[in-house]
């Protein structure tokens, strides 16, 4: 690693940051407010001002270990870390980029694995009804993860309170949210 | 006067008593909320952890759609929904490229001429004029007024209100007659997305909020969005295990709140659909 890299942060994962997010990690003095002000860092394996100074050594198995980090996934894009650092840096709009590319090199966290399954039963949902159907989610999650006993007693009680739509809300150009995806999708293997 | 509206998933299914309080305030003011024709989830969370293409073309179609219907405002009461539609908005109108993609992959017109109100900023303009005179039975509780994150964070997108110490749910309280009180958890996460898949963070997460609200003597919390809505009221139970006590310090939508101040019926604002008993 040249001293160049490290300063500009050009290269390596952090490189790649810039160019998808205009997010310039070298900008991060690590004075540490991100982590501070972060309600989840006791929950994460790295804080979010230790993410930023792994991708700043431009060290290909510190930018590993960022893609597979438990961190990127239970990041709930608060948006309190960008409030409060005084550079400015859009950590979130750097974590969504994180955790897009975590996916793409099938590299996501194993804790991370009901987080992650939750996203895919939530896009699969609007994928084929164009809206969120929430009892098709809890099936499909609960399939995904085989939590099968979590939050069992909650649907009746949601039910009860007429919160809980048995039949889907389906959108009428439900062809057009699918293609939607599939462009997407199909651009995100490229 | 009619205005347009993007209800969004949660006021449809989990949160419908949100959409009931909005209808029944702007009808009380004869305000006409016209739904968005065959509108789409938003993308949400899962959209942008996943895909940012996706998490972009699926706010872009709304809004497309909102133009096509000839809508020049949208009610988006959702912070959640209003977040995702507004960084829309924002990506889109300085990247032309990003713009002709979206735009490409819906398959619709984008220009980006729809203007998108959160709920505050549609009952300042609307409501909040004329609210005064309205009040018959004022909202007479020390209320911790709860804006969460979406709603005022980032604020380099969304401008609205302080992203440290908003003010603006408080202002709207203090008109109804209630007393907002000074606490410290205004604008710190609920837990939001994570209600299912990791519901031991929301435990704790709710739980400083709830128990902050409880200690500097709220009677009820004030929100304006479904997700902190449902971690605050429907994951009680695990708030309550998380601060080892039985809270039940009832969590309002804003407008639940000032429709009883109206003196609108309680169940017209859906009131008893909550899971912590509403005994203001």
């Amino acid at each position: 690693m040249s001293s160049d890299t490290h300063h500009s942060g050009i290269s390596g994962l952090g490189g790649e940051v810039l160019e998808h997010t205009e997010v310039k990690v070298s900008h991060c003095y690590q004075c540490g407010k991100c982590s501070a002000g972060c309600p989840l860092s006791q929950e994460m394996d790295y804080p979010p001002s230790v993410i930023m100074r792994m991708l700043q050594t431009g060290d290909a198995a510190l930018e590993d270990k960022v893609l597979r980090s438990f961190s990127i996934w239970v990041c709930l894009t608060c948006e309190m870390c960008f409030a409060r650092c005084p550079m400015s840096i859009d950590i979130p709009k750097m974590m969504d980029f994180l955790r897009e590319k975590s996916i793409k090199e099938k590299k996501s966290n194993p804790k991370a694995k009901e987080i992650v399954a939750f996203h895919k039963s939530f896009l699969d949902s609007i994928r084929y009804t164009g809206r969120l159907y929430e009892v098709g989610l809890f099936v499909d999650y609960k399939t995904r993860t085989l939590k099968i006993l979590d939050d069992l007693a909650l649907a009746p009680k949601m039910m009860k309170r007429g919160k809980l739509n048995i039949i889907p809300e389906l959108i009428k150009d439900r062809s057009g949210v699918a293609g939607i995806f599939r462009k997407a999708n199909k651009k995100n293997k490229n | 006067m009619t205005l347009g509206f993007y209800p969004g998933c949660s006021l449809k299914g989990s949160s419908r008593e949100y959409a009931e309080s909005v209808l029944a305030v702007a009808k009380a003011f004869d305000i006409n909320l016209e739904e968005i024709n065959d509108w789409n989830c938003c993308g949400a969370t899962a959209a942008h952890n996943m895909n940012k293409e996706l998490s972009l073309a699926l706010p872009a179609r709304i809004l497309s759609l909102a133009e096509k219907q000839g809508l020049i405002e949208i009610v988006v009461p959702c912070a959640a929904c209003y977040s995702r539609l507004t960084v829309t908005k924002h990506e889109l109108s300085k990247d032309t490229e990003l713009k002709a993609l979206v735009t490409e992959a819906n398959g619709l017109e984008y220009t980006g001429s729809v203007s998108v109100l959160n709920i505050v900023q549609f009952l300042d303009k609307y409501i909040t004029p004329s609210l005064g005179g309205r009040v018959v039975t004022p909202f007479d509780h020390k209320v911790a007024c709860y804006y969460g994150c979406l709603l005022v964070r980032p604020h380099e997108i969304l401008e609205f209100d302080r992203e440290e110490d908003p003010q603006s749910l408080d202002v709207l309280m203090l008109k109804v007659g209630a007393t907002p009180i000074d606490w410290a958890f205004k604008t710190e996460c609920c837990g939001a997305g994570l209600s299912v898949s990791r519901t031991s963070s929301v435990g704790r997460l709710s739980g400083k909020i709830i128990g902050d609200a409880k200690d500097r003597g709220a009677e009820a919390v004030i929100v304006a969005c479904p997700m902190c809505h449902s971690n605050l009221d429907m994951r009680r139970d695990a708030i309550n295990s998380y601060l080892g006590e039985k809270i039940d310090i009832p969590v309002l939508y804003i407008t639940q709140a000032i429709g009883l101040a109206l003196g609108l019926d309680r169940k017209a604002l859906g009131l008893q659909r909550h899971f912590v008993k509403v005994t203001v």
